[in-house]
């Protein structure tokens, strides 16, 4: 080394953990919604491709699915985003009881969620391999499918992990991002709601 | 390693009071690897991450070249019969399936995982488990691959697998399905990479490094993650669809059923297009730096060649039509792709003439990676002209899947991407080593490689007009095809023994090259402030800068204040790079492999059974909470375990 | 085309103008992609040289730059960067317009592309399979239409619309002397226009890797006057002459009796499969097998007795026949004329 260092700058005023985009899971969230958001982007771009070629949409005799099971998920699903934030703000704050409770009622919720996406399949009125659509009907529930499954395993760990010992500022960035994530699995769930129950019933 | 916690504020600091050597051995403990094999497997450093995903591509690059060595060999004549069809269309698959995704990512990404941080003057990546995973699934999808060809179930339908040929009809067997499932597991790897490096480049850089101060080449690592992010999902669901047309009889390409084999094209192409700009624009960023450090300024045009490097990465996006100018789409939709791929020229011209420029106004050193460089300029404008030339439809009806392609995209991709990273492993390599590569050595190869480079491609120019199609495993004689091939064959011989000698080269210099200092060539970057090997904490103080060549200033500003004995980094703000947060970095463990090994039993066994899904996932999510759980409870400042 | 003449030479090296080759321009749409392939050729050239130019200027100069002091490090001054700074405005705006230039004639072309074609041109249909070529020609008159495979006759002069599909995968029709390709997709109907502007012989190939013996899947292409062309028209209109002689006859039965039939028509007879190349009169073809072997006694008797020692891995399978049976065979199919 040519030259000494100059010590100009003390970093051990600052803090350990940060909340939002002050912390790197913030960074790989947002990676992975952009990720993940591609993929939903793609296989919607499948949908509309496959809706474009020339036949009716559902191919007859399909029927569109049957909207009772899809409707009560996706107003249970808007629903739980109220715990969420609540969640989300307490981990903001760490406090940890309020934290633990929401965590508790999100696993419920996350449990409901889980059946009534198991009606959902059973009322699409069409399987996988009967024809393409019926094929992409079926991506696009899947791959929601492997998200709300995924966050809500992330869920289920969090909540134990926010009964133990090892509760520490990092874990409520951890459930404060948790949150976040719920938001990325219902708001994708949005158009995909639409482009199954919907666009075949207008569409025609 | 870690020692008993005393209370708060009563931690081993660096600064002034606590520098040199006792910092040096404190540092060097809490940083470095365990011993043994069980060290390198738990190993979470970039450094050695780096180092093998660069060694296991280059193996995949020999094993490469020996497939080009076997179709090369076959096509010296017209209608030998040295390897049957079959076993060609392995070849040929092989051979692209391995360069693409077995090599030419995961190489940059070596380069970058290795490069990155020292480039930002910080210790570690973002998320170094995750690399470590990443690396594991790399192997596991390679290895996949390749032991299917070996056991003669390789795939045999291309490295872009169309359908139908691909699809359940025309391919039997578990062939595609492999190629398939192999594509998932470098997606993951390559996905994770980026998340990595994005998180990286953006939250930790030196305080002071502004967006307006990375490297150039830190710009192009930060503009192929991004791309990486929006392309690969398009690959791996549309390898997806395929499994699954393939294994549950699902219909997404069978246009009987409502689908078509044209959207497997789309969903391809969307991804591979951009593809290749993601193996170029890394060695674009070599380039930058090489020439930089050669001629003793800083490279012309930094904004220019960063906005040009951001243009190329979003045009990418919108080229990948031109894949399919003969699948009778459109005649407008065409238009509009042909001015788009016409476009992207323009920011690689933008370049070219910086660094052109940079060369006329320095003072150059015709060392070894500049000589790689100006092979490359030479090579690259080629296959650069080939392609506006293919950027025009009615061009491109002629000239589409002959051998006028094959010459275009191997001078785009060996002298556009591998020319400039030989070059680079030369510039880096006493940074990686501690060791010079020979110099002699060098010169020889380069040369080598140069003209049997030319020597191999230039030819099937000249076939491919003469209308030779591709990806064929014989020829007719008394076509006039006979003299190119033969030329191009013994070509590729001399090249392929040119590259094995750059590895020669390699590794003697490992073993007896003359000991680097730490900045052999006095180039300006942050890597070059860390020893030769760097120390397994790369900067004993966090470097401050003002400018965006550091080492060419007198001063050495130091932030201070980060803990000796925990792991510890910190964290910056995204744009102006503030310090903002001391983050704990990972401690080495053995997780990811774990997690990788229960993945990889996931991804081979849905290939035979589709339960493979359920029964595979929750082994995958107990490693995966594993890794996250907290091993032990630590009172005070934050480790993680 | 007198200024593509030492461009062509170029190109050709070891054999000009081949019988399937882009270079040859013996169609009207060939030709004009071709010339369009001159324009780019030159363009391209020109500014390669530029740039072999400025990078040598760079090197000799750079060479010769002299320190301003020792040890120096950094940027000349800034008066000097300026000069650079307007060069690079200058280099990417002359990219610019060169781009655009070489696209505005990329449009011209393809418009001249799309308005080439007569309002009644000959109607072919186009069938691909793995691995050989289905060859229809459509009359309004179910009479007069002709079903042929792995050959095209087309009249000099005039112009042809060509239908494309696929029974199976991918496959690409090339005939670069006449024109550019076309993908064959299943499921979808394609379009390729030709206008042969001189007689020839030529070769098209499968141009979209199609399986096993993609790399055998050729198409021999004769353009005639148009009186030889009818000629040849009214030839397939014909059912091939009943066999006589004892060889033939013999090897007639055979083909009835042995698998031969149910892939493969003769016209005039009860063979009418259509799975497989018809060969009401593949004696009169240049090639078998698509492209594979000329079309020789021998040739056609290697064929049936092995054609998976020719062409691995083709749908044709080895029938098992003894020395007579295959010379029998052989008298046969030489009567398809």
């Amino acid at each position: 080394m040519t030259s000494e260092p100059q010590f100009t700058t003390d970093l051990e005023p600052l803090p350990t953990h940060a909340f939002g985009h002050r912390s790197l899971t913030w960074w790989g969230i947002v990676a992975f919604f952009l990720i993940e958001g591609t993929a939903f982007a793609v296989a919607i771009a499948a949908y509309f491709y496959l809706m474009n070629q020339d036949q009716a949409w559902p191919p007859p005799p399909f029927l569109p699915p049957d909207l009772l099971a899809g409707t009560l998920f996706t107003v249970l699903m808007l629903l739980s985003e109220v715990p969420n934030t609540i969640a989300k703000k307490a981990a903001e704050h760490e406090d940890l009881k309020p934290v633990r409770r929401m965590l508790i009622a999100a696993s419920l919720i996350g449990l409901a969620l889980m059946i009534l996406r198991a009606f959902e399949f059973a009322s699409l009125n069409v399987l996988w391999y009967q024809n393409a659509y019926g094929s992409v009907v079926w991506l696009l529930l899947v791959l929601h499918t492997a998200h709300i499954a995924t966050d809500w395993v992330d869920t289920l760990v969090l909540t134990a992990l926010m009964h133990t010992k090892h509760v520490s500022g990092r874990k409520f960035v951890d459930c404060a991002e948790n949150a976040v994530y719920w938001r990325f699995v219902w708001l994708t769930w949005l158009p995909i709601y639409a482009l199954i129950y919907w666009l075949p019933r207008l569409a025609g | 390693m870690t020692a008993k916690k005393k209370k708060p504020r009563e931690y081993l600091r660096d600064g002034p009071d606590f520098t040199g050597a006792p910092l040096h051995e404190k540092l060097s403990e809490t940083w470095r690897d365990g011993p043994g094999l069980i060290g390198w497997i738990k190993s979470v450093d970039h450094k050695s991450i780096g180092k093998r995903y660069l060694v296991t591509a280059m193996v995949f690059l020999a094993l490469g070249g020996v497939l080009a060595a076997l179709m090369r060999l076959q096509l010296s004549g017209a209608e030998q019969e040295i390897i049957g069809p079959d076993r060609y269309n392995q070849i040929f698959t092989m051979h692209g399936t391995t360069m693409m995704f077995l090599f030419a990512v995961p190489v940059m990404d070596a380069m970058a995982i290795y490069l990155v941080p020292l480039m930002l003057g910080t210790r570690n990546t973002a998320f170094p488990r995750l690399n470590a995973f990443s690396y594991w699934m790399y192997l596991a999808g390679g290895s996949l691959l390749w032991v299917a060809f070996v056991l003669n179930i390789g795939p045999d339908a291309g490295w872009f697998s169309y359908t139908p040929l691909s699809g359940p009809e025309y391919s039997l067997g578990k062939r595609i399905d492999v190629w398939a499932q192999m594509v998932t597991f470098t997606e993951v790897a390559a996905l994770a990479v980026a998340v990595s490096l994005t998180a990286t480049i953006l939250k930790k850089r030196a305080p002071g490094m502004t967006l307006a101060r990375m490297p150039i080449f830190v710009w192009s690592i930060l503009v192929v993650s991004l791309m990486v992010i929006f392309s690969m999902p398009s690959v791996a669901t549309a390898s997806g669809m395929l499994l699954s047309d393939r294994l549950v009889g699902t219909q997404f390409y069978n246009s009987y059923e409502y689908g078509d084999s044209l959207l497997w094209q789309h969903l391809f192409w969307f991804f591979g297009h951009p593809e290749v700009y993601i193996i170029f624009l890394p060695a674009a960023g070599f380039v930058s730096e090489i020439v930089q450090a050669y001629t003793g300024r800083r490279t012309f045009g930094y904004t220019a060649i960063v906005l040009a490097l951001c243009a190329t990465g979003l045009l990418a996006f919108g080229l990948w039509v031109h894949h399919m100018f003969t699948t009778g789409l459109p005649r407008l939709g065409y238009a509009f792709y042909t001015a788009a791929s016409m476009a992207v020229a323009i920011p690689a011209g933008i370049q070219i003439f910086c660094w052109i420029a940079t060369i006329w106004t320095g003072r150059p050193r015709f060392m070894v990676p500049l000589l790689w460089v100006i092979g490359f300029i030479v090579t690259f404008v080629i296959g650069g002209l080939s392609g506006v030339m293919l950027a025009s439809v009615p061009l491109d009806l002629q000239v589409h899947d002959t051998y006028f392609v094959v010459a275009h995209f191997h001078y785009v991709l060996i002298g556009g991407a591998v020319f400039p990273l030989l070059g680079a492993i030369t510039y880096w390599f006493p940074k990686f080593a501690g060791r010079l590569m020979s110099e002699r050595l060098g010169r020889i190869g380069f040369w080598l490689s140069f003209l049997s480079f030319h020597a191999t491609f230039f030819p099937m120019h000249i076939v491919g007009l003469q209308g030779m199609p591709r990806r064929v495993y014989t020829y007719p004689a008394g076509m006039g095809w006979e003299t190119f091939n033969l030329i191009s064959s013994i070509g590729a011989v001399v090249f392929a023994a040119s590259v094995a000698l750059f590895a020669v080269n390699m590794l003697l210099s490992l073993r007896k090259g003359e000991r680097a200092a730490d900045n052999p060539w006095g180039a300006p970057g942050l890597e070059w402030a860390t020893a030769s090997p760097p120390a397994p904490y790369n900067f004993a103080h966090i470097p401050i800068v003002a400018d965006n060549s550091p080492l060419w200033n007198e001063e050495r500003p130091v932030a201070y204040g980060l803990r000796v004995e925990d792991r510890e980094m910190i964290v910056t703000t995204a744009v102006e790079a503030w310090p903002d947060v001391r983050e704990p970095s990972p401690e080495p463990t053995a997780w990811p492999l774990i997690a990788a090994l229960a993945t990889t039993v996931l991804f081979v066994a849905s290939i035979f059974t589709p339960w493979a899904l359920v029964i595979g996932a929750p082994p995958v999510a107990a490693a995966l909470v594993a890794w996250f759980w907290p091993k032990r409870h630590h009172e005070g400042e934050p480790v993680i375990e | 085309m007198k200024r593509a003449a030492p461009l062509l030479l170029v190109l050709c090296g070891a054999g000009c103008g081949g019988s399937q080759s882009v270079a040859g321009r013996d169609g009207v749409q060939g030709a004009l992609i071709g010339g369009l392939f001159d324009v780019f050729l030159w363009t391209t050239a020109a500014v390669y040289l530029f740039v072999l130019a400025y990078l040598a200027l760079a090197l000799v100069r750079g060479r010769r730059h002299r320190r301003d002091r020792a040890g120096a490090q950094g940027e000349p001054a800034a008066q000097a960067e300026r000069i650079w700074h307007i060069g690079l405005i200058a280099f990417a705006g002359a990219t610019a317009l060169i781009l655009a230039g070489l696209t505005v004639a990329t449009w011209l072309t393809d418009r001249a592309l799309a308005e080439a074609g007569d309002a009644a041109p000959l109607e072919i249909e186009v069938i691909g399979h793995q691995w050989w070529w289905e060859v229809r020609y459509q009359d309004p008159v179910a009479s007069r239409i002709v079903r042929t495979a792995n050959e095209l006759h087309l009249p000099a002069g005039r112009a042809a619309h060509i239908t494309l599909k696929s029974t199976d995968v991918i496959h690409s029709l090339w005939i670069p002397n006449l024109a550019g390709k076309q993908d064959l997709i299943p499921g979808r109907i394609a379009d390729l226009s030709l206008h042969p502007l001189r007689t020839g012989v030529f070769r098209a190939q499968c141009a979209e890797f199609c399986g096993l013996q993609h790399a055998r899947m050729a198409l021999d292409v004769t353009v005639e006057t148009p009186a030889e062309f009818a000629r040849w028209y009214d030839a397939q209109l014909v059912p091939p002459p009943a066999p006589t002689g004892g060889a033939a006859l013999a090897g007639f039965a055979l083909f009835q009796n042995r698998q031969c039939a149910s892939c493969h028509a003769v016209a005039g007879t009860p063979a009418s499969g259509m799975v497989a190349p018809d060969l009401s009169h593949v004696a009169s073809r240049r090639t078998i097998a698509a492209g594979t072997l000329p079309t020789t006694r021998d040739n056609l008797m290697a064929w049936v007795a092995d054609p998976q020692a020719v062409k691995p891995g083709n749908n044709m399978p080895k029938v098992p026949l003894t020395e007579a049976e295959l010379a029998a065979l052989g008298a046969y199919l030489e009567t398809l004329k």
